[in-house]
C-alpha cells in the first residue's frame, strides 16, 4: 500500500505558513541592505545602531520593570488564589471566584484594553506605567492561579496537615513545605507571566500614556516611521528571549522536581 | 492510672450528616486503644478531633487533665499516621524524621541524636538519605512511625495504618507496632475498620456506627459478649435467632421460644422479662455438630437438623444447616482427623447443640444487621 503525501504536505504547509516569516525577519536582522529587498551581506550594524537608540532603551526599561514587577505581583495574587479555590473548591463563592479567575482569559483583549481604558479614565488615574502595571496584573493573575492551581491538583493535603502536625505553624508550614513542593509551579507561572508581560501590545496600547511606552508599542511606532531593518534587529532579540523563557518555564512545569515517584 | 485522652459528649456534623454524635470516651495512659466500624462511623473524626484538624461542634477534649478542645493542631503534644502516610516528598527520609524536632528548635545535637535512634528502631539506619519516592510501602510507613514517636507524643495517632499495604506486609507491621508499643509505652489511638488489626493489637476497642459508641471492651468482651446485634455482627460470625422470653428458670437462665425451633435455655444476665422479644446471638464456633445425638442436659440447647452446605477451610469447616425454620452457621475445629471416620456431607441428618451459656440475648437489635453476617452461598438444585 503506497502511504499517501496529505500528512507530509499538510506539515510542510503548516511549518512553512508559521515559521518562514520569522525565519525571513531574522535573517534580514543580519542583512547589510537598508530595505530588506535582496541579500547585501551579513552584518550586524542593524545590532550596533540599535544600541544606539536611547528610545528603545528607554522602552526596554519600562518593558522589564513592568514585567519583573508584574511578575511579582501576580505571583503573589494568583497563589493565594489558587490555594484558595483548591482549599474551598466545592463552595459557591469559590465557583464564582473561579469564573472570575477564568474570564480574562477568554475575554477578547481588545475589549480587556478599552474596558480598562475606560476605568482608569472615568476613575482620574493619569495614563502612564502605573496603569500598564495594573492592566499587566489583571490577566497575568489569571495565568498564574490556574498553573499553581493544576500544580495543586496532584498534591496529597495531608501534608499541610502533617506539618501541622508535628508542631509547625501556618507561617513555617507555607516557608518549608508548601513553598518548595509547590516551587516548579511557582517558577511556571512567574515565566508565563513575565512572558506575557513583555510582548503584551494590545492592552498595553490602550492603557499606555504619553512618554510611557513598552518594546512592543515601540516597534509599532517605529514601522509607522519605516525603520525596518532595526525593528527586525530587535524582533530577533525579543524572539530569543521570549523563547528562552517559555522553553525554561516548560521544562520546570513538566520536570518532576523530586527523585523518581510519588 | 486515671483516663489520658478524654472525648466529652463530643459532637461533630459536615452538612447534612452527623459524623460524630455525642460521644463520651476514656482513654487510659499507656493503653492501645481502637476505633473500630465500618467506612463512615466517624471513627476518622473522633481521630481528627483529638489532633486538633475538627473542632467539635459540642463537647470537649481533654488530653492529661488539660481542655484541649481550642487548641491547634501544632500545639498539642499528639501526633498522627496518615493513610497516606504524608510523607514530605522534597525532604530525605533523614529531614523527614527530623521535621518536628527542628520546627520544635531543638539543639543540633540533640536532634542527631534522637533521628539515629528513630532510624535504628526502625531499622533504616542505611536509608538515611533517600526521598520518599525511593522507598516501598513498608518503608513509608515506618518513617512516618518514626516521624511522628520522635517527637515523644503523650498520645500516638494511627489513621488506618496499614490499609494501603499488602496482606503479607500488613502482618508483619501489625507485629512490629506492637513491638513499637510495647517498647515506647506510648497511648495509642487506633482507627482501623479491619476487625483482625483492632482484636490482635488493642488492650480495649470501642465499636463504633454512625456517629456512635456500639460497645467499648477489651478484644474479649467485644466478641463473647457483644452488647447489640451490631457488635455481634460486624466482629466474626454469628447466628441470630429471634426469640421470646417464655419463663425464667431456676436462677439467672431463661428459656426462649423460637419460631420453628425447640426451646432454648440462654443466661439471662440482663434480667428480661418474660414475654420480651430479644435476639440470641451464637458465635458458630460454640455450637457443635454430629450424627449422634448428645446425652441429654439441663444445660445444652440440642436441635435436629439437616446439613445444606458444607464448606471446607483446612483448620476449620463451616456447615450451613437447617433446623426447623432457621439456617444455622456452624464452625468445627478438626481436633483429630481419623481417615476412617465418615465426614458429614451435604444432605446428613445431625444434631446440632450449644451450652446455654453461650448464646448471648442482644438488648438492641436493628434490622439489617443481619446482612453484616456472611450469608450462606445460594444452593442450586433439589430441596
Amino acid at each position: 500500500m503506497r502511504r499517501s503525501r496529505l500528512p507530509f504536505a499538510v506539515l510542510a504547509f503548516v511549518l512553512v505558513f508559521f515559521y518562514l516569516p520569522i525565519l525571513i525577519l531574522v535573517v534580514n536582522s543580519f542583512n547589510a541592505s537598508r530595505f530588506g529587498s535582496g541579500w547585501q551581506g551579513f552584518s550586524l550594524r542593524w545590532y550596533v545602531r540599535l544600541f544606539q537608540e536611547a528610545e528603545i532603551w528607554q522602552a526596554a526599561r519600562n518593558t522589564l520593570v513592568i514585567a519583573v514587577s508584574v511578575t511579582l505581583v501576580s505571583l503573589v495574587l494568583g497563589t493565594t488564589a489558587a490555594l484558595a479555590l483548591h482549599r474551598f473548591a466545592k463552595t459557591r463563592l469559590q465557583r464564582l471566584h473561579y469564573t472570575f479567575i477564568y474570564t480574562p482569559l477568554v475575554v477578547p483583549e481588545i475589549l480587556m484594553g478599552i474596558s480598562l481604558l475606560m476605568a482608569f479614565v472615568s476613575a482620574g488615574v493619569p495614563l502612564g506605567l502605573t496603569t500598564i502595571f495594573l492592566a499587566h496584573v489583571t490577566f497575568c493573575v489569571s495565568y498564574v492561579a490556574l498553573v499553581v492551581l493544576g500544580r495543586l491538583q496532584d498534591f496529597d493535603d495531608a501534608v499541610v496537615e502533617a506539618a501541622q502536625d508535628l508542631g509547625a505553624d501556618w507561617w513555617t508550614t507555607a516557608r518549608r513545605v508548601l513553598l518548595p513542593m509547590l516551587a516548579p509551579g511557582l517558577a511556571a507561572g512567574a515565566l508565563l507571566a513575565f512572558t506575557l508581560s513583555v510582548d503584551d501590545f494590545v492592552i498595553t496600547f490602550f492603557v499606555a500614556g504619553p512618554g510611557a511606552t513598552t518594546l512592543p508599542i515601540r516597534i509599532y511606532s517605529m514601522i509607522k516611521h519605516g525603520a525596518t531593518p532595526l525593528i527586525n534587529a530587535l524582533s530577533t532579540l525579543l524572539l530569543t528571549l521570549t523563547f528562552l523563557t517559555v522553553g525554561a518555564s516548560q521544562r520546570l512545569s513538566k520536570n518532576k522536581l523530586f527523585g523518581g515517584g510519588s | 492510672m486515671g483516663e489520658f485522652l478524654e472525648f466529652r459528649d463530643v459532637a461533630k456534623a459536615f452538612g447534612p450528616i452527623q459524623a460524630v454524635d455525642g460521644v463520651s470516651l476514656e482513654i487510659k495512659k499507656g493503653e492501645f486503644f481502637s476505633l473500630l466500624g465500618p467506612s463512615g462511623c466517624g471513627k476518622t473524626t473522633m481521630l481528627r478531633l483529638a489532633a486538633g484538624f475538627e473542632t467539635p461542634d459540642r463537647g470537649r477534649v481533654f488530653l492529661d487533665g488539660a481542655d484541649i478542645t481550642g487548641l491547634p493542631p501544632n500545639r498539642r503534644r499528639v501526633n498522627t499516621i496518615f493513610q497516606s502516610y504524608a510523607l514530605f516528598p522534597h525532604l530525605s527520609v533523614w529531614d523527614n524524621i527530623a521535621f518536628g524536632l527542628e520546627v520544635a528548635k531543638r539543639p543540633k545535637a540533640e536532634i542527631r541524636r534522637e533521628v539515629e535512634a528513630m532510624l535504628r528502631l526502625i531499622q533504616m539506619e542505611d536509608q538515611a538519605g533517600k526521598k520518599p519516592g525511593q522507598l516501598s510501602g513498608g518503608q513509608k510507613q515506618r518513617v512516618a512511625v518514626a516521624r511522628a514517636l520522635v517527637n515523644k507524643p503523650q498520645v500516638l495517632l494511627l489513621d488506618e495504618p496499614l490499609a494501603a499495604l499488602d496482606l503479607k506486609l500488613r502482618q508483619r507491621m501489625l507485629i512490629e507496632l506492637d513491638m513499637i508499643h510495647d517498647e515506647v509505652g506510648i497511648t495509642f489511638l487506633y482507627v482501623t475498620h479491619d476487625q483482625g488489626e483492632a482484636m490482635s493489637l488493642s488492650d480495649r476497642i470501642a465499636v463504633m456506627d454512625q456517629g456512635r459508641i456500639e460497645q467499648i471492651g477489651t478484644p474479649a468482651e467485644i466478641y463473647e459478649a457483644p452488647r447489640t446485634s451490631f457488635v455481634a455482627a460486624f466482629i466474626g460470625d454469628t447466628n441470630f435467632l429471634e426469640s421470646e422470653v417464655a419463663d425464667g428458670l431456676d436462677g439467672e437462665y431463661c428459656r426462649l421460644r423460637i419460631s420453628g425451633f425447640p426451646d432454648v435455655v440462654a443466661y439471662n444476665d440482663k434480667g428480661i422479662r418474660p414475654g420480651h422479644p430479644v435476639f440470641l446471638s451464637v458465635r458458630p464456633e460454640k455450637i457443635r455438630i454430629s450424627r449422634d445425638r448428645p446425652l441429654p442436659d439441663t444445660r445444652i440447647n440440642v436441635a435436629p437438623a439437616k446439613v445444606e452446605d458444607v464448606i471446607y477451610l483446612g483448620p476449620t469447616t463451616k456447615y450451613w444447616v437447617r433446623a426447623g425454620g432457621q439456617r444455622v452457621l456452624v464452625l468445627r475445629q478438626h481436633f483429630r482427623f481419623f481417615l476412617d471416620e465418615k465426614p458429614i456431607r451435604w444432605k446428613d441428618d445431625v444434631w446440632i447443640w450449644w451450652h446455654g451459656d453461650d448464646g448471648f440475648m442482644l438488648e438492641g437489635f436493628r434490622k439489617g444487621d443481619e446482612k453484616l453476617v456472611a450469608s450462606p452461598p445460594q444452593k442450586v438444585g433439589e430441596e
